[in-house]
């Protein structure tokens, strides 16, 4: 076969790999790249979603900058994170180490425990809505929350929880992490199976006592599971959502409001496409920023 | 090798067609028309309708149900940024939105088939009903006067007062004035029942309310000169707006957590007889009906401050159609809305769904609460029929401002300030 027969060939090769590629290619292109490209695009227009577009350059970007409830959703984001990575993750990990231990019906818990990640956001917000009801009927509180701290002899702590802006966020965290914490946990429990039970032996026959075998063998094998546990928990919170519509609808004042309900709040309630296009556009390079920091963090951890 | 390039290529190109065919416009003629809705509680009258509307012309209307109306809406336009849309839609959103539609070349004019015949097909249709579509010589639209819509049923927002719960306070008559409502709530809180419920946490349903009381206590003009940034919202008539609300929240008339309660919450709780008072459209007949059948209840126009202006409450076209102007069906199209819009279906319409009929002479055929609603109509106004409306930003801030005052976070006045702030900012983007 001469140079020339050969470079056809593989020409040819090349061109069949590609035709077997194109499909996912062309759906990638259109259901992505696109959409991602018409959203930074549409970030420059002044835009109510029909009619003519008015190219604005970078004014919804400068606009962003100085708009305090965009930032202040930020930092709302920023809040639920915080208590998702600290107490979802603690008792994500807390049940992950019960259950990998031999105590009985341990596959019982396993399943219980995954209960919460399976239910949709929005039957969640309902079931919770119901057990933070702040309302009474015939002298009784029609909310389970509040029913059992009366009933318990704690009338002081009863509240409205949702109703207060001092309670709703953290109560919408506590909400989130609940629902949460089962992807956590068998995330977790999967890692802490991988262990080779051998280091426990090594450890105990060296004199080691549970805790210092917990945080000089369990602790840092577990350590690149637990840093991919935390980037899905901060890409997860930072983008919650239905939850917080389904709980408090359109926001108790601006409370609640989070990155995710002020763009939709830009597209539906006051027509503004650009300005929310930009809000995702840096919003989502947040998010990017954030990922790739915690990839960095994964790769060192798994290196050392 | 060449037979499995073959097959590559012919796997390739099929697979480019279906791609090409998705993105492909869904119009279709011929003997059929397409209605997209969102009316859940309505879909199968309006499904047994288009079979009859088939059966009887031969013509096959295919009613195809989005919901919840957030999705419809965000369908809708969708297909309309892809120039897909069927020959019948709804346009969920504020006027300047249909403007924007009629604009695009998506909606057509309706005015000549609803005056053909001496206008007959105007006529049978309450005019309030028609007006939230339509556009006159005035409008600031820059929209061609015309009729674009046709509503198949109206509605209005007004208060609802439990007569059971009512009567064990004493109470036998509804509330004529505010001074009269914070009495009896009063009374009712005494006896340990929660005076009014409201979804609230829906802030179009605040914003109802609120507006209401602007209506009474400064007239029209005088809102109006607002919107078009000649009066300012820390005008005192303002204030005293924003203060009916701090009135009631101090006079504890409100259920807890009612700033973020969705409509369907405080629907639930009227019926389930948790609270005395509610303030809700005239489609809660159906969901009280279907929630509490033994329910009983009056209906009653929010309590006036003031006999200074009239109490106007919001009102219109509770549903409507528009008729897509790029549709190879147009006439068919019109045909079926002329028809969906005449007595004899209005009538199953109401009957069915327990709403406010469009057609006048439907109207005879309705329930005795329902016909309490159907008076209020008179009185009604809405936002699409204002000749000037209110930046949505500036609205968002009121709206936001009047929860802020309920849950005892701000006064009127920090309100006021706040909201004219942003009204400030919006005036200057416009100059």
């Amino acid at each position: 076969m001469d140079s020339k027969a050969k470079a056809v060939s593989i020409l040819k090769n090349n061109f069949q790999n590609f035709l077997f590629v194109l499909p996912a290619l062309s759906i990638f292109c259109v259901f992505y790249i696109y959409p991602f490209y018409k959203m930074i695009n549409l970030s420059f227009y002044d835009w109510r979603g029909i009619g003519p577009m008015n190219f604005i350059g970078l004014h919804n970007y400068k606009e962003l900058l100085g708009d305090h409830l965009w930032w202040n959703s930020m930092l709302h984001a920023g809040y639920i994170t915080l208590i998702a990575l600290t107490f979802q993750n603690a008792l994500a990990f807390a049940l992950a180490l019960a259950c990998d231990r031999e105590i009985r019906m341990k596959r019982f818990y396993r399943v219980v425990f995954f209960i919460p990640p399976v239910l949709s956001e929005i039957v969640v917000g309902l079931i919770w809505n119901w057990i933070l009801n702040p309302g009474m009927q015939n002298g009784q509180y029609i909310g389970f929350l509040n029913h059992l701290l009366f009933a318990s002899g704690f009338p002081q702590l009863v509240h409205n929880w949702l109703g207060d802006p001092k309670t709703a966020l953290t109560t919408i965290a506590i909400v989130h992490s609940w629902k949460g914490f089962g992807w956590g946990f068998i995330i977790l429990l999967a890692g802490l199976q991988t262990i080779d039970k051998q280091l426990y032996e090594a450890a105990k026959v060296d004199g080691a006592g549970a805790r210092k075998t917990f945080t000089h063998v369990t602790l840092p094998l577990m350590w690149p599971v637990m840093l991919v546990v935390m980037i899905l928990t901060i890409l997860g919170s930072m983008q919650v959502f239905i939850l917080i519509v389904a709980m408090v609808n359109e926001g108790l004042v601006n409370h609640t409001d989070v990155p995710v309900t002020c763009i939709f709040s830009a597209m539906e309630n006051t027509n503004r496409f650009g300005y929310a296009c930009a809000q995702a556009v840096i919003f989502g390079f947040m998010l990017v920023c954030i990922s790739f920091i915690m990839k960095r963090l994964s790769d060192r951890a798994k290196q050392g | 090798m060449r037979g499995l390039m073959r097959r590559c290529s012919f796997l390739v190109a099929v697979f480019l067609a279906v791609l090409m065919a998705g993105c492909s416009s869904s119009k279709e003629s011929g003997n059929k028309i397409i209605l997209w809705h969102w009316m859940t509680d309505r879909n199968d009258t309006i499904l047994k309708l288009a079979q009859q509307y088939t059966q009887e012309t031969g013509i096959e209307a295919s009613v195809s149900l989005f919901a919840p109306s957030d999705a419809y809406s965000q369908k809708v336009i969708a297909a309309a940024q892809a120039n897909v849309l069927p020959d019948i839609y709804g346009i969920l959103d504020k006027k300047t939105v249909v403007a924007d539609f009629i604009k695009a070349g998506l909606v057509a004019d309706l005015t000549a088939s609803m005056e053909a015949d001496g206008s007959a097909w105007k006529k049978s249709l309450f005019e309030k009903a028609l007006a939230d579509r339509s556009f006159d010589m005035a409008n600031g639209y820059g929209i061609k006067p015309g009729i674009y819509g046709v509503p198949i049923d109206v509605s209005n927002e007004q208060m609802l007062y439990n007569k059971k719960l009512l009567a064990k306070a004493g109470i036998y008559s509804a509330p004529r004035s505010l001074t009269e409502f914070i009495k009896d709530a009063k009374a009712l809180k005494l006896i340990g029942i929660t005076p009014f419920v409201s979804g609230w946490g829906e802030l179009w349903l605040l914003d109802c309310f609120a507006s209401n009381y602007a209506f009474n206590i400064m007239g029209e003009a005088k809102i109006f000169e607002t919107f078009r940034g000649r009066v300012k919202y820390t005008d005192p008539d303002w204030v005293k707006v924003f203060s009916v609300f701090a009135d009631l929240r101090d006079n504890g008339v409100f259920i807890d957590g009612i700033v973020t309660k969705g409509n369907k919450y405080a629907e639930q709780d009227f019926a389930l007889e948790r609270a005395a008072f509610t303030f809700n459209g005239s489609w809660c007949v159906n969901v009280y009906h279907s929630m509490n059948p033994h329910l009983e209840y009056g209906v009653m126009p929010p309590p006036p401050v003031t006999n200074t202006y009239p109490l106007k409450i919001w009102g219109g076209a509770g549903s409507s159609f528009v008729v897509n102007a790029a549709s190879p069906n147009k006439t068919k199209a019109i045909a079926f809305l002329k028809w969906l819009t005449s007595q004899k279906q209005q009538v199953v319409l109401a009957q069915e769904t327990n709403n406010l009929p469009a057609n006048r002479q439907a109207s005879v055929s309705i329930s005795s609460v329902l016909g309490e609603f159907a008076k209020g109509m008179d009185e009604s106004t809405h936002p699409d029929i204002w000749p000037v409306n209110e930046d949505p930003s500036v609205r968002e801030a009121f709206d936001r401002g009047l929860q802020a005052i309920i849950i005892g976070e701000k006064t009127p006045r920090q309100v006021a300030q706040e909201v004219q702030e942003v009204k400030d900012r919006q005036m200057a983007k416009g100059n």
